[in-house]
């Protein structure tokens, strides 16, 4: 491709290595000016790793950045914003407890005379870009009191008070509900509108479907090609990001549900603010049917699981598994009473890391006595053990029972987590984003493994924040919405767009 | 009564200001995000500095000067360690606070004959001049100047946290640093310079001992008030102000123990003694909550790793 | 260059470059204040090994920081930061005191007894910060500072309380005999005893002119108690799972906050042990009015450190940190240079080893090196 002032951004043949890791691996980027062009790539393609170096986080190891057709060099940050190159990352880099402007002017201050921030001035200034590009938020709010999706504008607003013609944005649907992303959709093309560039790293085929111009593919570190996206499918996109043709639908039989195992009623539970999120929530679970939660982030789902399985008090209700109620008992007890939960951050609540395979796959199960006699643990039993679930669930690499679980692939680490929480065979499986940072592969497996528990005769309950993947897997979509289930359906008598307005609190109320 | 009461206020304000300089020692690094056990080590090199300074010079200015800047040497091989390298900066901190006595007495050592203790040196003016108030019952308030100094030093650090933009970039590397990172905020560098105030704070909070207090450096011249001030810093929640309050508070708790230990009460002296510690513990389980924290107080930054 | 790297892997390799490196430095100090560093180290080592007496006493010394360090290690490992050892250590000879001078039973009920009260005052110590911060979320570091001075404030309390106070000393009454752990107490010094040893001229050296008591070998089986506690019983894997990982171990229906408590109890009991037994097992069998800690707690934590929180370690780590600070008083008296240079020596090895992960990074750039020359 020619380099040329037509293109805000090109990037020629970059390299990129990590100790002995090529994550990319001669990659090409044109994006041509005032148009939305799409990266997409698997998880661990190199996406984020290309936008890194084009925002100079990172530094190639070979290749060619151009900006309007000029040759430059970008080593850090501040030559990138420089350029007028703004990035939102898919992690919002946003200080909780500072307010919107001191967010937006960080490191570019409004100041009266030697370093004295102006916050009257600054403020000003916040205001009159929110006024131009019609972002509404509010300037002094804090962080940690707005949505999600204010946040995002946040953001938004951050790069485009230092100027930038050009905008990254790193998944920025993956936290959104339909709504929010078809307003955030709408932002984009008054952006462009306005003059500036969009770039939108995702792996969503249907938003670089509905928004973008043109789009990238890369895969495992190697460009495959940039198309234009009006003359494309989603089918075509797939099987040039994996590499193979991809079965986008889930595979399953019909659902055979028996006796309720999850039965909740009526449940309050506070956030750790003392706020009330779940305002009296029923849910009925029963053996051999997946129950999906659809929902947006922050309604009630974290706390509602997490009083399920105990790590939080509940103000009132019930939550009985078949017929024994083990509200505000102990974590101890939800696992006794045959609950297995496959946990949302698999960093945080699934795995110790720095523990072996072997260790965290023994989690929970510790105490009994195939693992070593009364008090004693043995080491050699847990390790054998591991073996077993290494092989049946085809965890990489062999014989990793005694590497630490830092050092597995995130799709191997889930892997860990899921063999040890199906290997026990509950009644009931609590699945929240399980499939959250995993390539399609990942993906398929984990699918695949919740289905098999449902037809074993386990409940499960899945929560995810990837409406698709709540339409698709469950056999009841159940739509959380401020603390309640405000709408329960079989799966195929309901759409997609409905499902995304009880979710944002519309509909039948 | 009255005399009493400003003997107490006196008092109080004397203990204090060392603490003062310790806790926003501490104030100052944990809002960048490094922990700084080592408070204590550094505050017993600005003593010796201070002293054996004062005493060769007869510029006990001089002294409190270079006590800063000793403090801010030792504070070199902290940052060095938990900001350069990475390295777990409570261990780093203990080692400091090993490290800098053995520096202080050994040279003391070196310099004074063997004796584990400096000569009496100048120490640093009273407020209003020495003797000013002297015959009136204000005596007692013409404290040392290290006082004004504490509380300057105090204000000068709110306003630079809170109304500056050095103070917002600070406060942000404390909280997100790679925030802070991704907006040309060299966070390394931010950590590492408040580090050094850090030190020489801490290396002030000594001389404000050995200056004013006592006369000359010894071995128990600085005996648990770097941990007073860690203590005053979470109290304080972290905030220049705040520790600074709670600084006044332990002051206090220490001046009733000299007040009321000559009195007729019969509290044994051993157990008013434990009175500033017990209250903290009080304090702490009342007031304190588990979030006040900078969010990546402790927490190395290291970018660039995937 | 493979077995270098193979070496610099294991975790005892940051240790030793610590305590190199930490010769090195305190050479150059030495050198550069104009003391020879050859013979100086000649002097302290002599002071150390020279005589049997020494060794002896280097061992005694030994005892105390061996399981105030395993203490510190054990909640390292748990996720926890004992600095309060200090204080547990100043409980536990408080409480061993107060019971060895109220009882007086035989020495087989005496000794335990006495040994137990103390532990259990460590103990305490150690649960109450612990408590504190399961229930209150208070940060054990800031408890544990406070703890230790009203530990000494206690203890100069009980010194000056009528019952305990020995008349015209700033100390309490010894405890009774019959609680004492050194070897053969009486035997020793009668006169059958000392017809017997005096054919052996290191066995006298040794019983009679130092305290040698039972309690380095108590110390070690701790040590070796704890390390086995951590790494082969289902209890250590919780308490480990906790320390790495409060979150997933709350997860995994692990009692996080009694498991704190727990631990906190654990390693308190550890300091207390240790001043029971040196106030059964050392002269002057009491305890004194303190004007500034003694720092048998304080020294527990650079054993830990210097031994990378492995309670075996703390076994090694503690003798030769007594080793030096024994050997290091010999540095003054010979060379004349100040002692004080052991501690600077002590704190680089601390130093150090707080940057001990450099050691295996060092390992992996070795590596590389030597595969981009094989590659080339």
């Amino acid at each position: 491709m020619e380099v040329g002032p037509d293109y805000a951004v090109q990037m020629h043949g970059i390299v990129k290595v990590f100790g002995s890791f090529r994550a990319l691996d001669g990659v090409d980027l044109d994006v041509k000016k005032q148009s939305i062009h799409a990266i997409l790539g698997e998880n661990g393609a190199g996406k984020s790793t290309l936008m890194n170096v084009l925002y100079g986080l990172y530094q190639a190891d070979g290749g060619d950045v151009f900006l309007n057709g000029e040759r430059v060099s970008i080593t850090s940050p501040t030559e990138a914003i420089k350029h007028g190159i703004g990035m939102v990352h898919q992690h919002f880099m946003l200080v909780e407890n500072f307010t919107v402007t001191e967010n937006i002017v960080l490191g570019e201050e409004v100041c009266s005379g030697a370093g004295v921030l102006d916050m009257a001035k600054a403020r000003q200034e916040v205001v009159k870009i929110v006024e131009e590009y019609g972002l509404e938020v509010d300037p002094d709010a804090l962080i940690e009191d707005i949505t999600v999706g204010m946040q995002q504008r946040v953001e938004i607003l951050k790069a485009l008070y230092r100027g930038a013609d050009t905008l990254i944005l790193d998944e920025p649907t993956a936290v959104l509900t339909p709504q929010e992303i078809e307003q955030l959709i709408k932002i984009m093309r008054d952006l462009v509108s306005k003059g500036k560039t969009i770039i939108i790293i995702t792996h969503k085929l249907k938003e670089i479907m509905s928004s973008a111009d043109e789009c990238t593919i890369i895969r495992r570190g190697r460009y495959m090609g940039t198309v234009d996206v009006s003359k494309t499918n989603e089918t075509e996109l797939a099987s040039k990001m994996v590499g193979r043709h991809v079965n986008l639908s889930v595979d399953k039989g019909p659902a055979n549900p028996g006796e309720t195992v999850l039965s909740i009623r009526d449940l309050h539970v506070k956030d750790d603010r003392g706020i009330e999120v779940v305002k009296g929530l029923n849910l009925d679970v029963r053996a051999g049917e997946i129950v999906g939660i659809a929902g947006i982030d922050g309604n009630g789902q974290k706390e509602f699981v997490d009083a399920i399985d105990n790590l939080v008090h509940a103000e009132a209700g019930t939550i009985e598994i078949k017929g024994k109620q083990i509200q505000n008992t102990t974590p101890k007890t939800t696992i006794d009473t045959r609950v297995a939960t496959v946990p949302s951050d698999r960093h945080r609540w699934g795995l110790v890391l720095p523990f072996t395979v072997a260790e965290n796959a023994v989690l929970e199960r510790h105490n009994e006595e195939q693992f070593g006699h009364g008090i004693m643990l043995d080491l050699a039993k847990v390790e054998e053990f591991t073996r077993g679930l290494i092989e049946e669930y085809d965890i990489r690499p062999e014989g990793c029972e005694t590497h630490t679980a830092s050092g597995l692939s995130g799709g191997n680490q889930q892997k860990v987590i899921i063999a040890r929480e199906v290997s026990s065979e509950p009644d009931l499986l609590v699945a929240v984003q399980p499939t959250r940072g995993l390539d399609v592969g990942a993906i398929e497996f984990v699918h695949k493994a919740l289905i098999r528990e449902r037809d074993r005769g386990a409940a499960i309950l899945l929560v995810s924040l990837e409406l698709d993947e709540v339409m698709d897997v469950s056999d009841t979509i159940a739509v959380i919405h401020d603390g309640q289930i405000v709408g329960s359906f079989a799966q195929g008598t309901v759409t997609e767009e409905q499902v995304g307005l009880l979710m944002a609190g519309g509909g039948n109320e | 009564m009255l005399n009493s009461l400003l003997l107490l206020i006196g008092i109080t304000l004397m203990y204090s200001t060392p603490l003062v300089f310790g806790s926003l020692s501490g104030v100052i690094s944990e809002r960048s995000g490094v922990v700084n056990i080592g408070i204590e080590g550094m505050m017993v090199v600005g003593a010796f500095t201070a002293s054996a300074v004062s005493y060769f010079t007869g510029n006990p200015w001089l002294g409190f000067l270079m006590a800063g800047i000793a403090g801010a040497a030792i504070a070199l091989l902290h940052a060095g360690a938990s900001v350069t390298f990475h390295a777990d900066q409570t261990v780093s901190g203990v080692a400091i606070n090993l490290l800098a006595p053995g520096i202080a007495l050994f040279f003391c050592r070196r310099l004074f004959d063997n004796a584990a203790m400096t000569p009496v040196c100048t120490t640093l003016p009273k407020l209003f001049g020495e003797g000013a108030l002297n015959g009136t019952p204000y005596a007692s308030l013409n404290v040392d100047v290290t006082v004004a100094l504490g509380f300057a030093a105090a204000l000068i650090m709110w306003f630079v946290l809170y109304k500056t933009k050095w103070g917002l970039r600070i406060r942000a590397v404390g909280e997100h640093p790679a925030a802070a990172d991704t907006l040309g905020i060299n966070v390394e560098r931010t950590r590492f310079i408040c580090v050094l105030i850090s030190g020489m704070l801490a290396g002030f909070g000594g001389a404000s001992v050995t200056l004013a207090i006592v006369s000359q450096f010894t071995q128990t011249a600085i005996s648990g008030q770097g941990f007073i001030a860690l203590a005053a810093v979470i109290f304080g929640k972290w905030k220049p102000h705040g520790a600074y309050g709670a600084c006044l508070l332990f002051g206090l708790a220490q001046a009733l123990t000299v007040v009321l230990g000559g009195g007729s009460i019969a509290i044994p002296s051993q157990l008013m003694a434990m009175l500033p510690y017990v209250l903290t513990i009080i304090v702490l389980v009342l007031f304190v909550g588990r979030s006040a924290a900078p969010k990546a107080d402790g927490v190395p930054y290291l970018k660039g790793s995937r | 260059m493979k077995t270098i790297v193979k070496l610099l892997r294991k975790p005892i390799a940051a240790s030793i470059l610590a305590i190199v490196v930490g010769f090195i430095i305190a050479a150059i100090v030495l050198a550069a204040a104009g003391y020879a560093p050859g013979p100086s180290f000649a002097a302290m080592f002599n002071g150390m090994i020279g005589r049997p007496k020494y060794i002896s006493n280097v061992i005694i010394k030994a005892t105390p920081i061996i399981l105030t360090g395993t203490a510190v290690a054990f909640a390292f490992k748990t996720g926890l930061f004992n600095i309060g050892a200090e204080g547990q250590y100043i409980l536990g000879t408080i409480c061993a005191v107060i019971v060895g001078v109220t009882f007086n039973l035989p020495p087989l009920l005496q000794i335990p007894l006495v040994i137990l009260a103390g532990t259990l005052g460590g103990a305490l110590g150690g649960a109450a910060v612990g408590w504190l911060k399961a229930r209150f979320g208070i940060n054990e570091v800031i408890t544990s500072i406070m703890f230790n001075w009203i530990s000494l404030y206690l203890c100069n309390f009980v010194v000056n309380t009528q019952t305990f106070h020995q008349p015209e000393s700033t100390s309490t009454f010894p405890v009774n005999p019959s609680s004492y752990t050194m070897i053969l107490p009486q035997w020793k010094l009668s006169e059958e005893g000392l017809n017997a040893l005096s054919g052996t001229p290191w066995l006298y050296e040794v019983l009679v002119k130092t305290d040698v008591n039972i309690g380095i070998l108590i110390a070690v089986a701790a040590a070796i108690l704890i390390a086995v506690l951590l790494k082969r019983t289902k209890i250590g894997y919780e308490m480990r799972a906790v320390g790495l990982n409060r979150e997933a171990a709350q997860f995994a229906g692990i009692n996080v906050n009694r498991n704190i408590v727990t631990c906190m109890l654990i390693s308190g009991a550890l300091c207390g042990l240790a001043g029971a037994l040196s106030v059964t097992g050392l002269e002057p069998h009491n305890i004194s009015t303190l004007a500034a800690f003694e720092n048998n707690g304080f020294n527990g934590l650079s054993v830990a450190f210097i031994a990378g929180s492995s309670p075996i370690g703390c076994i090694f780590a503690g003798l030769l940190f007594s080793g030096l600070i024994y050997g290091g008083q010999s540095v003054q008296q010979v060379m004349g240079a100040p002692s004080d240079i052991i501690n600077i020596m002590i704190g680089t090895i601390v130093f150090l080893m707080a940057l001990s992960q450099i050691v295996p990074m060092i390992a992996d750039r070795l590596e590389r090196k030597s595969k981009g020359a094989e590659n080339a």
